[in-house]
């Protein structure tokens, strides 16, 4: 038994040494910083930013221009049907065709944060703000 | 029982609360098995078919495929109408040599050498799926084991035991011993007089001795009858080698908030349990036994964009990928197994009902990494031949390849599997290099040696495939409750198959049943209208 504990100290060192190394070349292998991830069942993203590099841009992708495949991704940049809050609101809460709900997993100020980022960003200027109360009565 | 149990409850709950991301961990883990048993009858065959009707089908997945295989055996006329230059759909494997350019346009060039491959699909076949079982026999495809636990994979948390991996066989025997252990003072303190004879609490205290490797004092600690079952300390040699030598179990205290019991029981699921397949050389060998039955009906690189029907037919508009070009085909009838997540947005013919089912079904997030080292590591240094490992880190799992063990060269190994929120969608948004980098970052910590010999790695994010835009259709209880049956309805002359058209979404096996039940039922449906007729 005394080998045992010997052992497993010793490789807990090795260990935590290689999460230094793993994390070093992690950063250089990648272009850009990644997306966090999050480690509840929710999402941990709080700005609308995060919100959109986490989620949103999986489909409708990086600057929002959407994607054609065997279906399509509607661009989410100068897209006039954001200028009505309520539409965004109501599609990241409820979900729509292949767009998921994203209700169970956001909260009322995620959900006013990301899509007030969308609706300001990408050619998007809709200068009037969601508030999380606003998100609150859609759900 | 009533007692014990109850304190059992209480207690569980109270460690579950102490553990960040355990209603994740316990989610992720239980998404992975929708389950239920496969309703095939070996005997399906439909009856002749009325002269000269014809069918088209959509998709050459293996839904598409099955239809068109056992209608055509009818005598129907029947084609098929496919996206890719390839069938099978989901049912998919990428090997060296292999491009994938996903939705966004980023291309990953596959460099995987020595027979390594990813499936970034379906990877496993349970024993009582059988109809698709039926199929692969049918049609020659080669089945091996696909090893689901391995006794000697890791189990690992970042939040216990410092962060080291522990052994699957260890934390499975220690959890049994202790509960085990356990349970034997209840028994014998009287507090479970209420509930058993003193026949059967003899008879209960010898099991335990038997499932939890106690010793005859009923105590689970170091000695040889738990080391048999968890491992020894110095296993037993040859000659002047020393002699063997039991190990020590872990504090139970410290397995229980250590969460690490909650991976024992996955490969206790019935859609896990022994004996799982896998097929030969990856899992398209199933695509390419389905498609040599039916390679003579597949029109390729035709991209449907508008279903039609009338009362005289069905006209489906695609275009030809290969020329550009818009072209229409037309039969009497039509089974449609494209996703819905690709359906929601084709124009089609269809009443209300099945239109909202088609738009009431989104599809789940699901990302797969194959990761190339220079050597098997995991065989060479820790023994782990196949099965796979646990993790609470956002890779959820490692999956070691079932095939070629002890080969000298390199090796492909699965470096995650991850599905639905929040991990499958935020994977899904990074870069390939930047999902692979973050898999061999976070692999590192259950295996040191991954940042010396990681050589090339590819990932695949379903939402990001282009022809099927997400990994499989989302049911709720609600959902199901208000659109199943709508969905499954014949509607004029189309009816709709695949894998979310079953109760067993995510499987292959729904996909085919789904096809056998909705090919039936338009027979049946060709042949009372033609005696009305
Ligand atoms: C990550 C993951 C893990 C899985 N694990 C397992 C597993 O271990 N075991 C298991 O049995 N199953 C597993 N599955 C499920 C399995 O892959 C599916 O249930 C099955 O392959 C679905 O078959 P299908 O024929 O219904 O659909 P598909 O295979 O999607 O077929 C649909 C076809 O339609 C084509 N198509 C799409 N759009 C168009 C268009 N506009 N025009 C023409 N053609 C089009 C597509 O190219 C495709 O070939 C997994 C799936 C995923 C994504
Ligand atoms: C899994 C892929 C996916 C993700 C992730 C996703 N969407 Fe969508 N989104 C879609 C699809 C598909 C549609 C089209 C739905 C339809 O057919 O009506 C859509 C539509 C929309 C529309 C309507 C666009 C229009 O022109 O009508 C908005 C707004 C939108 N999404 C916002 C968001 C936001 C904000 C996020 C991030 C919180 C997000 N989406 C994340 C797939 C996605």
């Amino acid at each position: 038994m005394k080998r045992i504990s010997i052992l497993t100290i010793i490789s807990l060192g090795l260990l935590s040494l290689s999460m230094l190394a793993s994390a070093r070349q992690a950063n250089t292998i990648a272009e850009h910083e990644p997306p966090e991830l999050s480690v509840s069942f929710q999402f941990e993203e709080k700005t609308g930013q995060a919100l959109f590099e986490g989620i949103c841009q999986g489909c409708h992708m990086p600057a929002g221009e959407g994607a054609k495949g065997a279906a399509a991704y509607p661009p989410l940049a100068n897209n006039p049907k954001l200028a009505g809050a309520a539409y965004p609101v109501y599609l990241v809460l409820k979900g729509q065709g292949g767009m998921p709900a994203f209700s169970r997993n956001l909260n009322d100020e995620q959900v006013a944060e990301v899509v007030n980022y969308v609706r300001s960003h990408f050619g998007n200027q809709y200068a009037d703000k969601v508030q999380a109360t606003d998100v609150a009565k859609l759900r | 029982m009533q007692q014990g149990e109850h304190i059992t409850r209480r207690e569980l709950l109270g460690w579950i609360g102490k553990t960040a991301g355990a209603a994740a961990m316990y989610r992720a883990m239980t998404s992975l098995s929708l389950a239920a048993e496969s309703t095939f009858d070996a005997s399906y065959q439909l009856s002749q078919a009325p002269k000269g009707s014809s069918i088209l089908i959509l998709g050459a997945g293996v839904a598409g495929m099955t239809a068109a295989y056992e209608l055509r055996k009818a005598g129907y006329k029947v084609r098929i109408l496919e996206y890719n230059n390839r069938a099978g759909g989901r049912c998919w494997t990428i090997r060296g040599g292999d491009t994938f350019t996903e939705l966004g346009g980023a291309t990953q060039h596959c460099q995987f050498e020595d027979g390594g491959y990813l499936n970034p699909g379906p990877w496993r076949i349970p024993y009582h799926h059988r109809a698709i079982l039926h199929y692969c026999h049918k049609f020659g495809v080669k089945l091996e084991g696909f090893v689901q636990v391995n006794y000697n994979a890791y189990v690992h948390s970042t939040q216990a035991f410092g962060g080291k991996p522990q052994r699957y066989r260890a934390i499975q025997s220690d959890y049994q011993g202790h509960v085990g252990e356990l349970l034997s003072k209840c028994i014998q303190q009287g507090a479970l007089d209420q509930e058993l004879t003193s026949e059967d609490a003899q008879r209960l205290l010898e099991s335990l001795r038997d499932w939890g490797a106690l010793d005859k004092n009923q105590q689970y600690k170091r000695s040889l009858e738990s080391s048999l079952r968890r491992g020894f300390a110095v296993h037993p040699g040859g000659g002047l080698m020393p002699e063997r030598e039991p190990s020590e179990p872990l504090d139970f205290s410290a397995l229980l908030e250590s969460q690490l019991w909650r991976s024992i029981a996955q490969g206790q699921m019935d859609d896990h349990q022994t004996q799982i397949f896998q097929p030969v050389g990856g899992m398209d060998g199933v695509a390419k036994g389905f498609e040599r039955q039916v390679k003579d009906l597949i029109t390729y690189q035709a991209k449907v964009t508008r279903i039609q029907q009338s009362d005289q037919g069905v006209t489906v508009t695609y275009d030809d990928l290969s020329s550009g070009q818009s072209q229409t085909a037309q039969a009497d009838y039509c089974i449609c197994t494209l996703p819905l997540s690709i359906l929601s947005q084709i124009p089609l013919d269809a009443g209300g009902p099945m239109q909202a089912a088609i738009r009431a079904v989104p599809s789940n997030a699901a990302v797969k990494f194959g990761l190339q080292f220079k050597r098997r590591f995991w065989e060479q240094d820790e023994a782990i031949y196949g099965g796979i490992s646990y993790t609470d880190l956002p890779i959820r799992n490692i999956a070691y390849p079932n095939y070629d063990f002890g080969s000298s060269g390199k090796g492909v190994l699965l470096g995650g599997y991850i599905w639905g929120a929040p991990n499958g969608f935020e994977f899904t948004s990074m870069t390939p290099a930047q999902r692979v980098a973050k898999a061999v970052e976070m692999g590192a910590k259950i295996h040191p040696q991954y940042l010396q010999e990681f050589d090339n790695g590819i990932a695949v994010g379903w939402h990001r495939v282009p022809w099927s835009h997400g990994c499989c259709g989302v049911w709720t209880q609600e959902s199901r409750a208000a659109h199943y049956n709508n969905l499954c309805q014949i509607d004029g002359r189309i009816v709709l198959a695949g894998e979310h058209a079953s109760y067993l979404n995510a499987w292959q096996e729904g996909a085919i049943l789904s096809a056998l039940d909705a090919s039936k039922r338009l027979h049946q449906h060709i042949l009372a209208s033609k005696e009305a007729a």
